[in-house]
């Protein structure tokens, strides 16, 4: 405890429509420090954000930079008191020049003409100051998304910042790329400047930051020395779950934990359905090696960011991997579209269920036999009674609670939309249904339900790829978990005494002995 | 140029998924949207305002009288004179239900028109001609619904090239002047009677029918509306759903070629710059009165019949009145505007306020 912090946010809160998404957090950047600011899923790490840079007003609590108090009521504001944000969707104009991006809203000149000089010299110094090499008359847009994240820093400096705000910056560099910002990163740090840095990978956190402040479900959970934290500690602050220390516990490689390069098929009881090798798309994931047998609950673990979501998107057509294969039964196939995956015999209950999943103005009914209903094609039209039939066999069966068939799935709560969903791939009698977070954001009464039915669907010879963050549901219901860490497969865990939380979350970590 | 904004797929669902409490806090409030249904009463409401202005001023209004075995009076006129817009509407409906819109019906009208005076002065014969028109149409459709579904162009500005440019390619065609066509068989298509009932309104009517039928008998209707509610999430569950949407482009083109053949048989000439002109806008019009919400979704063919039907009403009831045809766009501004507003929740939750607070008042 150096001093004064930078900037010293205390019991920020903030509602959205009776939904509280943050509440009473404190969070203190010292100068010369890069800060980490983790969190998953809905842990208010961007809300903060937004309090900070003024996009939102909080209702609640007081920010002050350098022990002055501020509010800042927009982005201008809150540059004007030096705090600049650089997100990680670059927001300059790619058609303008290098000079005139950096210099964008207060060009130097008098009576409306623009110092075209004083500009460009103004811009080959603010990225002096970061030691990049860039053409300042050269078009943004014609540049890497490294350089033209560069330049937005360069620019957000030049607003006399004191504090810098990065958000996800490295989402969509390379690994060069990332050094090279790591390395101006630093060289800010050593000239006082506090830097806020939100990411997903937690490398990185260990690669850069000094601190690490944690955020889950909107409140703090604690800031830490980045040194004195352990990865597997973080992790479990993250997910919400104390971690005991297992001193003594058998490392990585004696257990059941296997790496990936080890062949894995042998005495099983099952036929495989799906084997996927390779897989891999550039942003998304790298060589992602998949086995699922018939009747088999397989998880699919890791952070958010891990590259869970992107495998089920390449899976099931929605994205195109580029290199790979995927066979099913043995025979390798080609899936190019949803509509591929749902004629092998696919299945996916999207993480959204909002923008991916319900058709909103639809009744229950349309919504339940939709897939069905396109597998069959337009001419092959499911009598009315029929779908009735269908309906009501799974408004009973899933007990879903709706006023009638009739109804707009709109109008259902999460659970009971969910379920609809689940029921809509049911009808086509899939034989992989792939479930992206299905319990999230619904109540536990719907989400013990719904697990239970995962289950059953085992039961009944179904192959289930199940995301979740949600360490304990994939423990309860997985034979076998495929643990994800940055874009890439950390490790396989079979069910057993070894399938725990905490074994899950060291994979999750990684870093193994560091 | 076109990697300008990395995509980063994890983040940008984040975003999408409605993670953050403000997204979930939007997901509370309940959608305001006016159903199909409830558009239509006050449409009929609309349409019996209207009717009872006319019968004020002149009681034959609504009289259908029989001569020579044929029905005559104004309701046979406004459906007669009202067929095209309608039958543009029934395309229209479809293309507007996906999330979309055509601009380009009203130069499809022209083309088609243009095509019908070519081959008839050729001497080819009337099936050739209306399969003739009717191809173009369909064609002109499948440009439109390719760029829109294909290669993702917003629809306003994809279909406004065809707008533009086929004024231009019936001017082609031709020549540069109005081609007159004289041709018994053709004028019958808009001045003959099949059963004491006019033709085209017939025909109109019979395929509004035919419509229903293929809409709502085979799973088209459904995976329209269900591309208009949720392109995304309907081609997840396995739909093809540029196909469909592609496919609502081609019939709202096809429907434009026939109404091209109405329009040419009703005046008797090929008119590269007037036939249909402005007649998306009335087209679209219709379908929204209609209670087809112009951002996809649940539609209403028989809202959009009456939606022209409305339309025409009124244009009619300008022609009585003696509007003159210079003004008469503003008694229409005004209408769209009313029914507009009468659809509008809010602005019926705000008369209901207001009607409330007055009562308070007097009851105080």
């Amino acid at each position: 405890m150096t001093g004064q912090p930078l900037l010293q946010l205390r019991g920020i809160t903030k509602r959205f429509l009776g939904v509280t998404a943050l509440s009473g957090v404190d969070f203190a950047v010292r100068a010369g420090e890069i800060h980490a600011l983790l969190g998953e899923n809905g842990a208010g790490k961007s809300t903060l954000i937004k309090v900070l840079t003024g996009v939102y007003s909080a209702d609640g609590g007081a920010i002050a930079l350098a022990g002055q108090p501020i509010a800042p009521k927009s982005p201008k504001e809150a540059e004007g008191a030096g705090i600049s944000t650089v997100y990680q969707e670059v927001n300059l104009i790619p058609a303008l020049s290098v000079a005139e991006n950096i210099a964008l809203g207060r060009q130097p000149g008098r009576f409306g003409f623009v110092n075209w000089g004083a500009m460009r010299r103004h811009a080959r110094e603010a990225l002096a100051r970061l030691d990049i090499a860039c053409d300042v008359e050269a078009e943004l847009g014609s540049l890497s998304v490294a350089l033209q994240q560069m330049v937005a820093i360069a620019r957000a400096l030049d607003l006399s910042a004191r504090l810098l705000v990065l958000d996800e910056p490295t989402a969509s560099l390379d690994e060069k790329e990332v050094a090279e910002l790591f390395s101006v990163m630093r060289r800010l740090r050593g000239e006082g400047l506090g830097i806020v840095f939100v990411t997903h990978f937690l490398d990185q956190v260990y690669a850069v930051s000094d601190r690490i402040t944690v955020l889950r479900n909107g409140e703090l959970v604690g800031e830490f020395a980045t040194a004195e934290l352990p990865r597997l500690a973080l992790v479990g602050k993250m997910l919400g779950r104390e971690v005991k220390d297992e001193v003594g516990r058998p490392e990585e490689g004696s257990g059941q934990v296997r790496e990936r390069t080890e062949n894995k098929h042998g005495q099983d009881a099952h036929a495989t359905l799906l084997t996927a090798r390779g897989l891999a798309r550039r942003g998304a994931v790298e060589a992602v090696d998949l086995t699922l047998r018939r009747g088999e609950v397989m998880g699919l673990a890791g952070l958010l960011g891990s590259g869970r979501t992107e495998t089920a998107r390449l899976l099931f057509g929605i994205d195109r991997s580029d290199t790979g294969t995927i066979a099913v039964k043995a025979g390798p196939v080609r899936i190019a579209s949803p509509r591929d995956a749902v004629r092998l015999g696919f299945a996916f209950c999207s993480e959204d269920r909002k923008t991916e999943g319900i058709l909103p103005n639809l009744s229950v009914r349309e919504n339940l036999i939709f897939a069905l209903q396109a597998k069959r094609g337009a001419w092959r039209r499911m009598a009315r009674a029929e779908q009735e039939k269908l309906c009501e066999h799974y408004i009973t069966a899933l007990r879903i609670k709706t006023a009638s068939a009739e109804t707009p799935i709109k109008n259902l709560s999460g659970g009971n939309q969910q379920k609809v969903l689940l029921a809509r791939w049911l009808a086509t009698q899939p034989e992989l249904i792939i479930l992206d977070e299905p319990t999230r954001g619904i109540d536990i009464g719907a989400k013990a339900e719904i697990e239970q039915l995962i289950t059953k669907l085992r039961a009944d010879g179904l192959s289930v790829l199940l995301i979740s963050s949600e360490i304990e549901e994939i423990v309860r219901t997985c034979a076998r978990v495929l643990v994800l860490r940055e874009r890439k497969p950390a490790g396989e865990v079979e069910a057993g005494p070894d399938l725990t939380p905490e074994r899950l979350m060291r994979v999750m970590a990684g870093g193994g002995n560091e | 140029m076109s990697e300008v904004k990395p995509r980063d797929p994890e983040s940008e669902r984040a975003v999408r998924s409605g993670t953050s409490a403000a997204e979930r806090a939007r997901e509370l409030r309940p959608a305001r949207r006016a159903s199909p249904t409830s558009s239509i009463a006050w449409l009929i409401a609309g349409l019996a305002a209207l009717i009872l202005l006319n019968l004020a001023s002149n009681p034959a209004f609504l009289s259908v009288t029989v001569q020579d075995g044929h029905l005559y009076g104004v309701p046979i006129d406004i459906l007669n004179q009202g067929s095209r817009t309608m039958l543009l509407a029934l395309g229209m409906t479809l293309v507007i239900a996906t999330g979309g819109v055509d601009l380009s019906v009203g130069s499809v009208v022209a083309i088609a028109g243009a095509v019908c005076a070519l081959l008839l002065n050729d001497g080819a014969g009337l099936a050739t001609t209306l399969a003739a028109a009717i191809a173009v149409g369909a064609l002109a459709g499948s440009v439109n619904g390719v760029l829109v579904a294909r290669f993702n162009i917003q629809p306003i500005v994809a279909t406004l090239i065809l707008m533009v440019a086929g004024r231009g390619i019936a001017q082609l065609i031709c020549g540069g002047q109005v081609i007159i066509i004289s041709h018994a068989g053709f004028e019958y298509l808009a001045t003959g009677y099949v059963l004491g009932l006019p033709v085209a309104p017939l025909l109109v009517a019979g395929l509004f029918v035919a419509a229903h039928l293929f809409l709502r008998r085979t799973s088209t209707g459904l995976f329209i509306e269900a591309v208009g509610d949720n392109e995304t999430a309907s081609r997840f569950a396995g739909l093809a759903a540029a196909r469909v949407k592609a496919l609502a482009y081609v019939f709202a083109g096809a429907c434009a070629g026939l109404t091209g053949v109405l329009t040419a048989a009703n005046i008797r000439a090929a008119d590269a710059n007037r036939a249909g002109e402005n007649a998306e806008l009335d087209a679209i019009f219709a379908v929204v009165v209609g209670g087809t919400a112009l951002t996809g979704g649940r539609f209403s063919i028989l809202g959009s019949f009456l939606g022209a039907l409305l339309i025409q009403t009124l244009a009619t009831t300008m022609y009585f009145r003696g509007v003159p045809p210079s003004v008469a766009p503003v008694p229409k501004a005004l209408l769209i505007v009313l029914v507009s507003l009468l659809q509008s929740e809010k602005a019926r939750a705000w008369v209901m306020r207001l009607w409330r607070r007055n009562r308070e008042r007097v009851a105080a």
